[in-house]
Parts: C-alpha cells; structure tokens; sequence
C-alpha cells in the first residue's frame, strides 16, 4: 500500500464528512439535535447537480447546493423552534423529506429514478489526485474555522451560551432564539456543501446518494464530543477506515461489513463512556421557549 | 433529552384531564397535518401537469377501489403496525427507538432461519409460535441494547439505536452475502415450515395480494399492547416513567428496570414484524427488505399520537400512500408519495405542540 496515495483518498473521503460534522458541532453547541445532516447533505448535492446542470457552471452548482441545505435547515429550524417540535421526529421527518423531494425532481427535471445525467466538477488532473479541487481545500480548512468562530468570537460563546445555559444566556440579553436560527442555518449550509462537494466530484446526482454520510457525520461530532478539532480528528479516522476498506478490498482480510461498523461502534463505546464519556450540551434537544 | 419527546407523550398527568379535551388534543394534529399534505400533494400534482381530483380518484380506486389494491395495503399496513406498536411502545416510557429498522430485519433474519431449520410439514399452530418467538428474540436483543446501556451508563437510546441500525444491518448483510444466500441473489433459500396462509386462500378476490395472517397477529398484538399498557400495573409502571421519570421513582417505581422493559419489548414487538414478509409474503430473508418501514414505523406511531388502535389506523394510513403512489404512477412519479410521508410526519411533529397550546389557552379564557 502506497502511503501517500492512502493519505490523498482519505483526505477525498474526509472531505465531505469534515462538512457536515463541523455543521453539526456548530447546531448542536447551540442545543439542537442535528439528526438532519444526512438530509441537508442529501437537498446540497441534489441543488448542486441541478445548478450545474442548467448553467454548466460548478461554481453555480456550489451556490444553488448552499441553497439547498439552508432551505431545509430552516424547514428544521422553524419546526423546532418556532413550533417547538420534537427535535429527533423532525430530524427523522427532515431526512424522508429530503430523500423524497430529491426523487421527485429528480423524475421531474432528469426524468430517472436513480441518476443525473453528468455534469461539471472542478479539477480532475489525474496527477493532482483530487487537490486541484478548491471545495476539497475548503473542506480541510472548514473545521479550524468553525473552531476559531465557537471559541474566539462573539457568536461561537452565544451559540455555547445557547446550548449549555439558555436561561443565563436570555438574563444576560441575548436571543437564544436568534442564535439557534443562526446556528442551525450554518449547519445547513455547511452540509450542503459536503453534499456538493460529493455530487461533483462524482460529476451526477444519484438516488440516496449520501447513504449514510450525514450519520458517520453525526457519528464524528459525539465522538469528537462537540468540539470541532476532535470531530474533524474523529472524521479522518472514520475516512481512515473506509480508505483502509477500499484498499484491501480482493485481499478478504476483513470482511467489508466489519470496516463499515467501526464508526458507529466506536460512537456507541464513547456514549457508553468506556473510553473519556461523551456528555453532550446541556440543553441539546431540549425545547423550551 | 428525555424531556424533547414530552410533546409526544400524551398528557402532563395520567388520568386528570376529561376525554374529550384528551380526544381533541390527540385527533386535531392528524387531521391538520393531513389538509397540509392533500395541499402539498396538489402541488406536486400540478408540477406535473395533471388535475389534482383525477390524480386523488385514481389514488382511491387504486387502494380502497379494488381487492388487489386492498390487499396490498393491507399487507403493506401490517408491518408498519409493528414498527409503529414497537415506537409507541417505547414513547409511552420516554423513550425513543430509532432501532425498528434494524429490529425488523434482525426479526425477518431469526423467522427466516427457524422456518428453515424446522422440518417439512411442521404444523403451522406449532411453526408459527416458534418462528414468532425466534423473531421476538432476534428483535429483543437489538432492543435489549440500547436499554442497557441507557441504564446502565446513560447513554443516549436515540443515538445508540442509530448506530445499531447501520451495525445490524452490516452484520446481517454480512450473514447473507458471505454465507446464507442463494448464489447469484442475496436472499436465504426458501422456509420449510411457518408459511402463513395468505388472506385469498380465504377470499379469491384478494388473488395476487401478498396480504396474510400475519395481520390478524398485528391486531392481536395491538390489543396486547393496549392491555398491557391501560390495564396491566407493569404498563402505568412505563406510563408513569414516561411522564415524569422522578415522581415515578419518587413513587417506588424503578426508572431503569421501566426503561429496560419499554425497549427491549419495543424490540420484540418490531421484531416479530419480519414474520409479515418472511413467512407471509416471500418465505425467505432478503437483505434490504425492510426498506423503510422501521422509519414510517415512527411516523406511524406520532400520527396514531402513540395509542395502540391509532397507531393501527395511522398504519393503514401510511400503508394507503405508499400503495397509492403506484396506483398513480402512470400520471404522477410515485416518489411524489415519498414527499408527503415527509410532509406529513413534520406538519404532525409541529401541530402537536401548537394545538396543544391553543386549545389550553382557549379552555384558560373560557374559564376565567
């Protein structure tokens, strides 16, 4: 196994779990249950596809995808917040809406029930290896940023505020309410891009397509225990694995199905607090006025 | 968390407040949610080009119209009546089960191989406790697990159940395509024993439908659950948790040994929902064939605001959309049906809170 080329296909495979879990980190410090990414993911690639396909631009394809994912963030965010919906079922209700509405546009725009047809990407010099893509430098960099805004400036202590202490945070004047907005539409937008990121770099939209990303995701920040560093740190494991999986595959040292549970295995053995226990915000999912 | 699935469990006190307003607050969210998506659906009807009323009709006579379409929702109703009895189940204490899609197939998995291991001929009123009991137990460890370590270390159900659904379902693919399957398909071969009669052995009509005995076990588990949750001191045990884990604790009743029951016999209940497909449709373990249903088992149990008969009807429901999407297909994409099971599940999930709140701000004016 060539090192490097190990490094380079977990670095593409991180990519789009480095997205969604630094949205994720972002929505539930703010004390909502981000069950959602999977279907934010899902709407971003969707909209990515579809922009790309009708401008011929990815770059439009980038904008339509960020779209995507904050249309369906602030579906999640006014259900949970304004309504005070029960923050797991609309994560469950937000994830069959978007595997639903992407197949119907789907039929209506592409006339299929599985596929796009192709269409634009960024890079694809072959030496490059996947580095000539800039979302693929975007997604390096996503989680250091988010760590920079949750613990140096304003916002990221009224979104820690929000989630840990909502009470103290309202004595104090500031508006839990508008704060998680913010907070859940970040986590929209940044998952949509995960999902742009994958839909071009496989040049089409596919039925499903995510298939369980937006989990791993999940995954990543309560193993990383809802700080962004250790969930990007945690998603590089996870892209480790599969990378591992995908290179031996033909030699049957693992069976496939065994690579694939390392990552909810090991979210499991860190809830159950075996190794460090995870706690999570105070007040995530809790919904109050 | 336990508090975010309060809005779902039924009221703050266990018998205070009189049934019509309990009525109300249960039946107002379903009918609300259900104008929202026929609006929805129009929508999605006219993107299309067609004409709502005819796409509506079609969509009947598909379903309710004719004894095949019947039968279909009927079939497709019964597994949802299992996933959903197995959510509500473990509501009713505060808990949520994510697991059911995992549980059903766990289920399917166990009912499969006993109908394999048994010998030709078994009679049914023996193959079928057994096969029932091997789903059960399939069904019951998935759900044993997140009751365990919820107990034991707190750990949250909703994120373990998530994760043991991708854990089990990669382990029983595993099973099948590395061991078990039939070579070029990824099912087991066919069950010796446990075949359910088929409800057009009964009535020819139903010809074609995959409708079986396995919804007679649906109902009579409904009315188990119903027993033992409103008539039975271990169920107000659960409701009593589920309402208000402290004052229960308070009261002598132990919170852990609650929540353990609520998921492990969620579990159970889901589990033994493999029998519909495995003995009563296909007669083998397929991977994948849950396709779904553990989810709508949820939306299943929030429309039928967690009580065993509306959870069957809310069953049929869901069962209706699904058959009709294919009624429609000629006209309208079936995937429009995905849309509104969506639609459905959020109007529900934000309408429930909401009437609430209406209703007791107009009772608190009338009675001021």
């Amino acid at each position: 196994m060539n090192p490097f080329s190990f490094l380079t296909q977990m670095i593409r495979i991180a990519v789009p779990f480095l997205f969604a879990a630094s949205g994720g980190v972002v929505a539930e410090r703010s004390g909502i249950v981000s069950l959602t990414l999977e279907g934010f993911m899902l709407s971003g690639a969707f909209a990515a596809v579809l922009g790309t396909n009708y401008s011929g631009s990815p770059w439009v394809g980038v904008l339509c995808g960020i779209l995507g994912g904050l249309i369906f963030s602030l579906i999640h965010a006014v259900a949970t917040i304004r309504y005070r919906a029960d923050q797991v079922v609309v994560g469950v209700a937000i994830n069959l809406l978007a595997i639903g509405v992407t197949r119907f546009f789907l039929k209506l725009f592409f006339a299929s029930s599985s596929n796009s047809p192709r269409v634009a990407g960024f890079g694809g010099n072959i030496k490059a290896a996947g580095f000539d893509n800039p979302l693929l430098w975007l997604g390096v960099l996503v989680a250091p940023f988010v760590a920079f805004v949750i613990y140096k400036t304003p916002f990221g202590l009224r979104v820690r505020a929000a989630g840990e202490h909502p009470d103290a945070a309202e004595s104090v004047g500031v508006s839990v309410t508008r704060v998680r907005y913010a907070a859940v539409a970040i986590s929209g937008i940044l998952a949509g891009l995960g999902g742009v990121y994958l839909a071009l770099d496989q040049h089409q939209f596919t039925d499903q397509m995510t298939a369980g990303r937006g989990f791993i995701a999940i995954s990543a920040v309560i193993f990383g225990r809802w700080d962004p560093i250790r969930a990007a740190l945690a998603c590089l494991l996870f892209a480790a694995a599969e990378t591992l999986q995908i290179q031996l595959q033909g030699s049957h040292a693992i069976p496939s199905q065994f690579v694939e549970m390392i990552p909810y295995a090991l979210t499991i053995i860190a809830l159950a607090g075996v190794v460090g226990r995870a706690v999570p915000p105070a007040a995530l999912g809790k919904a109050e006025a | 968390m336990t508090t975010a699935t309060q809005p779902l469990a039924a009221k703050p006190t266990l018998a205070g407040t009189p049934w019509r307003e309990r009525a109300e607050e249960a039946l107002i969210p379903p009918f609300v949610a259900l104008l929202v998506a026929l609006i929805c659906g129009d929508l999605l009807i006219l993107s299309y080009g067609q004409s709502p009323a005819s796409v509506y009709r079609l969509l009947l006579e598909g379903t309710w119209g004719n004894a095949y379409g019947f039968g279909q929702v009927l079939y497709k109703a019964t597994t949802l009546a299992f996933t959903g009895l197995a959510v509500s189940f473990g509501l009713r204490a505060g808990l949520f089960n994510i697991g059911g899609e995992s549980q059903l197939a766990a289920g399917g998995f166990a009912a499969a191989l006993t109908g394999l291991a048994l010998p030709v001929g078994t009679p049914l009123l023996l193959s079928l406790p057994i096969c029932m009991i091997a789903a059960g137990v399939a069904g019951g460890i998935v759900g044993f697990v997140p009751a365990y370590l919820k107990t034991r270390f707190g750990a949250h159900e909703v994120i373990v159940t998530i994760m043991l659904n991708f854990i089990v379902l990669a382990l029983l693919n595993w099973f099948i395509a590395g061991h078990l399957h039939v070579p070029e398909t990824l099912h087991t071969p066919e069950i010796h024993a446990g075949v359910l009669p088929r409800l057009a052995d009964i009535d020819p009509r139903f010809h074609g439908s995959a409708a079986n005995l396995a919804l007679v076990v649906a109902v009579i588990v409904a009315f188990a659950v119903w027993f033992y949750l409103f008539r039975a001191r271990g169920g107000y045990e659960l409701r009593a948790v589920g309402l208000q884990p402290q004052a229960a604790e308070y009261g002598g009743i132990s919170v852990g040994r609650a929540w353990m029951r609520a998921l492990t016999f969620s579990g159970v209940i889901a589990g033994i929902g493999g029998i519909n497909y495995v003995l009563g449709y296909k007669h083998y373990y397929e991977d994948g064939f849950a396709g779904g249903a553990g989810f709508l088992g949820i939306a299943a149990a929030l429309v039928g605001r967690n009580h065993p008969f509306g959870v069957l009807v809310a069953a049929f429901f869901f069962a209706t959309l699904s058959q009709g999407g294919l009624a429609i297909h000629a006209f309208v994409p079936k995937q429009m049906m995905d849309v509104l099971q969506g639609v459905v599940i959020l109007a529900v999930a934000m309408a429930v809170p909401e009437v609430r709140g209406i209703l007791r701000g107009a009772r608190r004016r009338t009675a001021a």
